[in-house]
This record gives structure tokens, sequence and C-alpha cells, in this order.
């Protein structure tokens, strides 16, 4: 059994030792938020924090995760940074298919609060390992900035009403 | 397939021309051959069909169901059905932009659903199938899904005024409430769904002007960013059923090749792993997790018999290409006067690779089949075309085939087809478990269905004053959709689409000459629709021709394309509109910075790019900037619109710089994202998108940005460094400087290094 704290709940799990932690939360725990897109750490759609550093699930072994505590996207906005990436995403209407977005709102996060006011070679060093194949890295960019500064980068969206 | 094959079909007589009035590409031209060879043609309504009944009764049964896209609950739920499915061009957002404006409700009352398969209710008129591509979904449902926000919205009032006794004329309709005005009396739409859903079909109703619309036109947020920017969201590999168990699976990696045998002891020594099951062509391990089941595949011992492919090469493959160019007899597109005996030519021969999609969704499909009955849960494009496959298989009548669509994470084409769909079933109906089955992404590229390649000598004989007096075009390739829609080949055997954005382009050339030489892959080497399609090859052969034309009559390629357009109203303003905007020729640029024009009009839509490139001494290409002009029509969601373009130029220009898929062995070589590269955050440009403001019918725009990019690319690169491109993708040793500047990207690639621009 090993035990994971993920999202703030602990979870008793009978996997092997190897299995990479992006299995386990989705087979096991059943947190799909988090993506599977190549196994081999070159996409970052798999990306969730270890005490708040951005790691790539699919090549981590589960047995390495130890007592550090897990965030995954479904909880990312339980934080102060994570709260502003998610909103400016929604602001300037980063997603388009979404299915890159986890990883990549997981790597952004872990910028901003590494990095209060990200230049853009902080961005590059930071984004460049998240692939996304609908091309919305002009709209990323952008979004980054607008989570560290508040002001407006690109054109906004209207929200829904009654949206947050 | 949606369309009974029928061999009248392949006879009937579509002129080019016709094909071009329609502005359609390829894939939507494949279904209107189709609609007008007399076979059945499915097309939505916006009034209610026979088989509505049952789709609304599937659907919760709600008191208000005026059509198939429309449900209004009694607790005022407004359930939106999306009839062309989401991977991420937005269209969920679109069409509930046109279902709303006329219904009157706000994008934050409602919610959206997936739509079942059903041709009657949701093929889309423009290709006479339920199927999302082609650029198609904005084109093909503007009108209906706008008349079908009418036709509820004609009801409810009918319904409110008879409940008033006043005259329907008399009320008003907003987020989701009818108000008599001269009253002040209000009923929201719950209130009315049972009332509404009991009165017959209105005969007429009536559109609103686009003057008066509240909803298109505006930057609205997309209804799935929410769920997306939360991790909330599912795709196909997210779905999870009772009893599930996962699976991976390796097909015969050489194209056409057979599994002969698997020794399977290891596989089963590994904890987690449940069953190994075999097809003609491939393996499959189910486990307790995607990890079992991985762990179960690396440890299989399987011999394949590689088949009549084994020694096939990409060599191979180009070689036999040239020969066709050279040898074979063409189909001609279009031919207009003759070849001047005189006059300077100028020839060139363009190679384009075969490319992969690479959705970043790995394909996989959920299926559970039992004695009556096989329920399939995946993200498609074409889910008639999968229930259809699955039918055949399991011997079960398609009313028995129960799919459930998905978010897409996604598509790019891939899933225009239904193979690892049919694969996922014949797995399945082996076991007594729902298998949800995960291709890797190796599987992913090496069992794509991939983007032919292309052998193209284009030519062109130039006047005194340098305008080509005569312009011809010898596409040579194989056809995508003489496999897919066989029936809809030209009378000629022509495919439409292999001719797209080159039998017809923007500029007035009075001579023309363009054919197709026919050169299929081999059997087992399946060529598919990917992004852009047809003009995604033609215009950049054609694009970079007219630079290299340009060049050759010694004149600036804005000055020549603008000589060309001049009974081009809109594509001329499009191009003096980018140039203007990047400040073209308004200053010197940098050595080795030059920039690359292309125009175009794919997909009903008209386009210029421009973009700005640095090649370093040792080849390097780094993107400075690109300026997109836009003439899409009316936008339904300005927002949508740059997003797409955006992320379209991108997906082109990633393509051009790194995408090609090579053959060894009968093999694709490439196997993830190392070896067959995608542009990343830190190699992306600012795109700046200017549309202009119109109020013609709307545009295509999912496969625009990706047709343009690939020209205004090499055109920069040749302005940067001088060396003309006429082969994808970007071979960074042609651009290098001098072979002092080539060893030092060589030995950095020794060392893992990147070479700095």
């Amino acid at each position: 059994m090993i035990v994971l704290r993920v999202n703030g709940d602990e979870h008793s799990v009978d996997v092997p030792a190897d299995m990479p932690l992006l299995w386990v939360l989705r087979d096991v725990i059943g947190l799909t938020g988090t993506k599977f897109g190549c196994g081999i750490a070159q996409c970052g759609a798999c990306t969730v924090h270890l005490d708040g550093q951005a790691v790539r699930s699919c090549v981590l072994p589960v047995s390495a995760v130890g007592e550090k505590a897990i965030t995954t996207i479904e909880a990312v906005g339980n934080s102060a940074s994570g709260q502003k990436i998610q909103k400016a995403w929604l602001d300037v209407d980063v997603v388009q298919c979404g299915y890159c977005q986890s990883g990549q709102i997981m790597s952004a996060a872990a910028l901003l609060t590494r990095v209060p006011n990200p230049s853009d070679a902080d961005i590059d060093a930071a984004m460049s390992g998240n692939i996304c194949r609908c091309g919305t890295y002009v709209r990323i960019r952008a979004a980054i900035k607008q989570a560290a500064t508040g002001k407006a980068e690109i054109l906004q969206t209207i929200a829904p009403e009654g949206a947050a | 397939m949606m369309h009974k094959t029928s061999l009248a079909a392949s006879q009937t007589p579509i002129d080019i021309d016709r094909r071009n009035a329609l502005k359609l590409t390829g894939l939507s031209i494949a279904f209107l051959w189709g609609a007008t060879s007399g076979t059945a043609h499915a097309a939505m309504n916006a009034r209610r069909q026979s088989s509505d009944a049952a789709a609304a009764a599937a659907d919760g049964n709600p008191p208000f169901a005026p059509n198939a896209f429309i449900r209004i609950d009694s607790n005022g739920a407004v359930r939106l059905v999306m009839p062309t499915v989401e991977m991420g061009q937005g269209i969920y957002t679109g069409i509930s932009m046109m279902l709303a404006e006329e219904l009157g409700v706000d994008l934050g009352q409602i919610k959206v659903e997936h739509s079942p398969p059903n041709e009657q209710l949701y093929a889309n008129p423009y290709i006479g199938g339920q199927i999302t591509g082609g650029s198609t979904s904005t084109r093909g449902q503007y009108q209906v899904l706008r008349e079908a926000g009418a036709v509820a919205r004609t009801l409810l009032v009918t319904a409110a005024a008879e409940r008033w006794h006043v005259d329907p004329s008399t009320c008003t309709v907003a987020h989701g409430v009818v108000s008599h005005p001269g009253s002040g009396r209000k009923l929201p739409f719950g209130a009315l769904a049972k009332p509404a859903g009991a009165l017959p079909m209105p005969a007429k109703v009536t559109l609103k002007e686009p003057k008066d619309f509240a909803i298109i036109g505006k930057p609205l947020r997309r209804v799935d960013s929410l769920d997306k920017t939360r991790g909330a969201t599912q795709y196909g590999i997210d779905v999870r059923v009772p009893g599930m168990k996962v699976a991976t699976v390796k097909a015969c990696p050489t194209f056409g090749g057979r599994l002969v045998g698997v020794d399977e002891r290891r596989t089963r020594a590994i904890p987690g792993v449940i069953d190994v099951l075999r097809l003609e062509n491939a393996v499959a391990v189910v486990g307790e997790h995607f990890w079992a089941a991985k762990q179960g595949m690396d440890a299989l011992e399987i011999l394949w018999d590689p088949g009549e492919n084994a020694g096939l090469t990409t060599a191979g493959l180009r070689g036999a290409l040239a020969d066709a160019l050279r040898n074979d007899k063409s189909i001609v597109a279009r031919e207009e006067g003759k070849r001047p005996a005189d006059g300077k030519v100028i020839e060139a021969l363009y190679q384009l690779p075969m490319m992969a999609h690479a959705p970043m969704e790995p394909l996989n499909t959920t299926v559970a089949v039992t004695a009556d009955k096989c329920e399939i849960w995946v993200g498609t494009q074409v889910p008639t075309r999968c229930v259809a496959g699955a039918a055949k298989i399991t011997g079960l009548p398609p009313e028995k085939i129960v799919l459930h669509n998905q978010y897409i994470g996604g598509g790019f084409g891939r899933r225009l087809e239904s193979d690892s769909v049919e694969q996922a079933v014949r797995f399945a109906k082996q076991v007594k478990y729902p298998v949800k089955i995960i291709w890797t992404r190796e599987e992913d590229i090496r069992q794509d269905i991939v983007r032919p390649m292309y052998h193209d000598h284009i030519s062109a004989v130039l006047g005194t004053d340098g305008r080509p007096v005569w312009f011809g075009d010898r596409i040579t390739g194989g056809t995508v959709l003489g496999r897919w829609l066989p029936m809809a080949m030209g009378k000629n055997g022509l495919d439409g689409d292999l001719v797209e954005c080159a039998a017809k382009t923007p500029y007035d050339l009075p001579n023309v000459k363009v054919e197709w030489i026919r050169h299929d892959m081999p059997d087992g080497l399946l060529v598919g629709w990917w992004r852009g399609v047809g003009p995604t090859h033609n215009l950049f052969v054609v694009e970079s021709f007219m630079d290299e034309l340009a060049h050759s009559a010694g004149k600036d390629p804005l000055e020549y394309r603008r000589a060309l357009l001049q009974k081009n109203p809109r594509a001329l303003a499009l191009l003096d509109l980018a140039a203007e905007k990047i400040g073209w020729n308004k200053a010197a640029l940098a050595p080795r910075v030059g920039r690359g024009i292309a125009l175009g009009e794919p997909f009903g839509s008209h386009v210029c790019l421009i973009v700005e490139v640095e090649v370093s001494a040792q080849g390097e290409v780094r993107l400075r900037r690109a300026v997109v002009a836009l003439d899409c029509g009316i936008a339904i969601n300005p927002s949508s619109v740059e997003a797409q373009i955006q992320g379209g130029v991108i997906f082109g220009l990633s393509a051009a710089l790194y995408s090609g898929i090579t053959v060894k062995k009968g093999a694709i070589e490439q196997s993830n994202f190392h070896d067959y590269r995608s542009l990343r955050i830190n190699e992306t440009p600012q795109i700046e998108v200017y549309c202009v403001q119109s109020s013609q019918p709307p545009g295509g725009l999912g496969e625009v940005g990706t047709a343009i990019a690939a020209p205004a690319l090499g055109n920069a690169i040749f302005a940067a460094c001088g060396v003309r491109l006429r082969t994808l993708p970007v071979e960074t040793r042609l651009l290098a400087q001098s072979a002092e500047a080539l060893k030092q990207v060589v030995e950095n690639q020794a060392e893992g290094r990147r070479t700095p621009v």
C-alpha cells in the first residue's frame, strides 16, 4: 500500500511501485483532469504539482512521491496563483480542444508562484515543455501576463450572465 | 456510410466552376456530389422530423422539443443539442450563439449536449451527413440553426400570447422570458414549455436582421471554457463505466502486415494483466489499469508477417511518384486557353511529405458488447460511420448500437476515420466486460492514416511585362476521397480535393492548365484528411511559385500580386491590409530577416498572411512575427475567429517546419513528439489577426490558417536568405550560410544543444 496526499485528501493505493503517478491518479483514484499525451515527458499534458513544483506525472513512479503533497488541476484553483491563472484563462478564452490545458495551467500556476511577474523569457522557460496542437500559445502568453499584472493584455471575452 | 454507394453517383456531372462557385473544399464537395446523385441526401431541419419524438424521448422527454436542437424542461432548463462535434474549433459556442440569438436566451442560461448519431436529424446540409469536417459547420448550419431558434421562439411566443389573449406581435423575448410590454406580463420559457410543445409547427418564421443581432458578432466566452479550465470536461479517454477494464493495442507496424503469433507468458506474469486478445493484424493487452496493459504489451513477444510492403521506403515512394509524374496520364481539372509558343518559361518541382495528425488526445474507444447491444463511448467526427462499422462487426442492427459522442481532444481529420473504433469493437466483442482501449502515442503516430505525399510540377510562361500569360500545374499524388467516399469522385475520375486552390486562384490568369496524375500508395498505406486538405498542399505550391514568378520578373512580391488582383477587389483589399499592418517595405530589415506573403481563398474565406522570419547563419529559422488579414464573411464570434486563425497558422507553421512522416522497411519511422516535432511556445511568434467587417455569409475557418501558413513561411525564408524551399518540411542544412556554420549545428545537435539564432 502506498499512501498519497492528493488535493488535501489521503489515498491508500495498492499499485506497483513503478506505476507512473499519472495512471494512479486517472485509473485508480479517478481524477481524470490530468491527461495522457505522450508517456515520455515530451508534451506536458500530465503536469501536476508536487509541493507546488510542476512535474510530469507520466514518468514519475508513484513510489518516488513520498510525503509530498500532490495537487492536480481539480484543486489548483485553491491556490492564489492557480486561481489567478484560471481566471485569466477564462477572460481571454485560452482553451480550444482543451486537452492540454490542464497541464498548461499547472505549469503556468507553478511559474506564477515562483515568479510573480514573469518576463517573456520566464514564460518560455516554464511553458516550453507543454505542447498545444491547437496552437493556443499566443493566448497562453497573454493570459499568464494578465494573471500576473491584472491588466488586460488582449481581447477579453464576454462572460455569460451569472458566471463568475 | 451514410450514403448507399451507387455506380450512378460517380457519373453525376459537376463542373469545376460550379464547385468553385460554391466555395467548398474537397470534403464538402464529396458529399454534395453524393447528394446530387439521387441517393438519399440527409439534412437537418429547423422543424420537427419523424425521428424527433424518439430522440427527444431518449433525451429526458422534455415538454418542449420543437426540433432536434432545442429542449426546454418545465423547470426552465434550456438544453441545446449540438449537431456537429466540438474538437477545439469552438463550434459548440458558435452553434449555441446561432440558436440562442433567435431563441432569445443568454449563453449563461443554456446547457449543451452532444448529439446522438442520426442522419435525419443532424446531417449538415452542406455535406449531406452528420460529419464534422471540411470547415463546414458554420457555413452549413448558419441558416438552419437560426431558423430552428426562431421556430422555438415563435412557438413560445404563441403560447404566451394565447394565455394572455394578446397579439403575438406585441410580445417580446429576451433572457429566456416572454414579455408583453403593454401589460407588463412576463412568463419564463419553463412555464411555457408544455403549452408551446402542444402547438403545431409554424409554417413561416422571421429571422432577425444582422443589425439587430444581440449575440452573433460578439466575443462571447466559449461555452466549454469553464469546464476545460477546471479539468472537468469529459473526453473520450476519461470515460469510466462500471466493470470497465483498460487495454492498449499494437497493430502490425508494417503497412498491411499480419499477426503470426504471440508469446504471452511474460505478459501474463505481470500483476494486473487480465487478457491478451488477437486480431488478424493486431494484438491487445487488457489490464486493471492502463499501466498494467502497457507493461503487459511491452513484455509481449510478437511475431509479425510484414507482408508485401516489407521493403518500402520513403525514397521508393517518392521515386514512384516522380515516375508517375513523368509517364502517367493525367486527368485535366481545368484548362483554359493555349500555352503560347514564346515567352520566358519558369518551372519548378515541389515535393510535400506525408504527415501525421498527432492530436493531443491519443485515439481511444470504450466499448461494451453484449448479446443484444453494443455501446460505444468515443469522440468522433463521424458518429454514423462508427455505428455502421460496429453494426457490421457485431452483426447487430444499427439501432442496437448506442454511441455516446464525447468532447474531442484534437481531431485535425484523424477522427474522420472509424478505424480505431472498429478495431476496438473487434476486440471488445471477444470479452464479457466493457473495455476502454487507449492507443499509446507511438501507436497513434505509427498507425496514423497519414496526409498523402505530393510531387507537383508547376510552370508558367511570362509575358514581356513579367505577368504570367500561361499557368500550368501537374499535381501528382494519391487520393483520399477515392478511399473515403469513392462514389464522390468526378465523372472523369477527378478528386476535386487534389486540385482545390490550384484549379482556381485569386489571380487573373488568362490561360491555365491544371491536371492531376493519380498515383495511389501501395495497399495498406492509407492516406487521409489532414487539416486544410487540398488547399494546404496546393497553396504551398502555388503561392511559393507566385513568389518565384515575382522574383523572376524582378518585381516586389506584393506589387506583383497586386497587379494580378485588379479584378478581385476582395482579395486585393486583404493583401493591402496585411501589407499595411506589417509595414511592408516601410523600413529596411536586418540581414537574414525576411518577410513572405501568401494569399488564398480556401474554405469560402479569403486570407492573406505575412510572416517575418530570421534565419541564423546555421540555418535555423526563428519566427518573428505574423500578420493575418481575413475576410470570413460574418464573424459569428470574433474571439473564436481570432483563435482559429492563430491556432491554424501555428499548426501549419509547425507542419512546415517540422512535420514529415518517413517510411523505412514498410513502417513509419517516427513515434512520438521527440521525433515528430510540434511548435512550442518559445518558438511561436506574435500573430496579429485583422478581420474585415463583412455582412457576407460566413466562410469556413478551422482550416484557413493552416492552409495559408507554409507558403508565407517559405517565401519569408527566401526573402531572408535567398534559398527557395520546394520541399517540406524545412531542411535547416539548406539554409546554413556556410559549411562552417552548419558544422556548428551538427555539433550542437550531437551534444543536445539548440543552436541559438
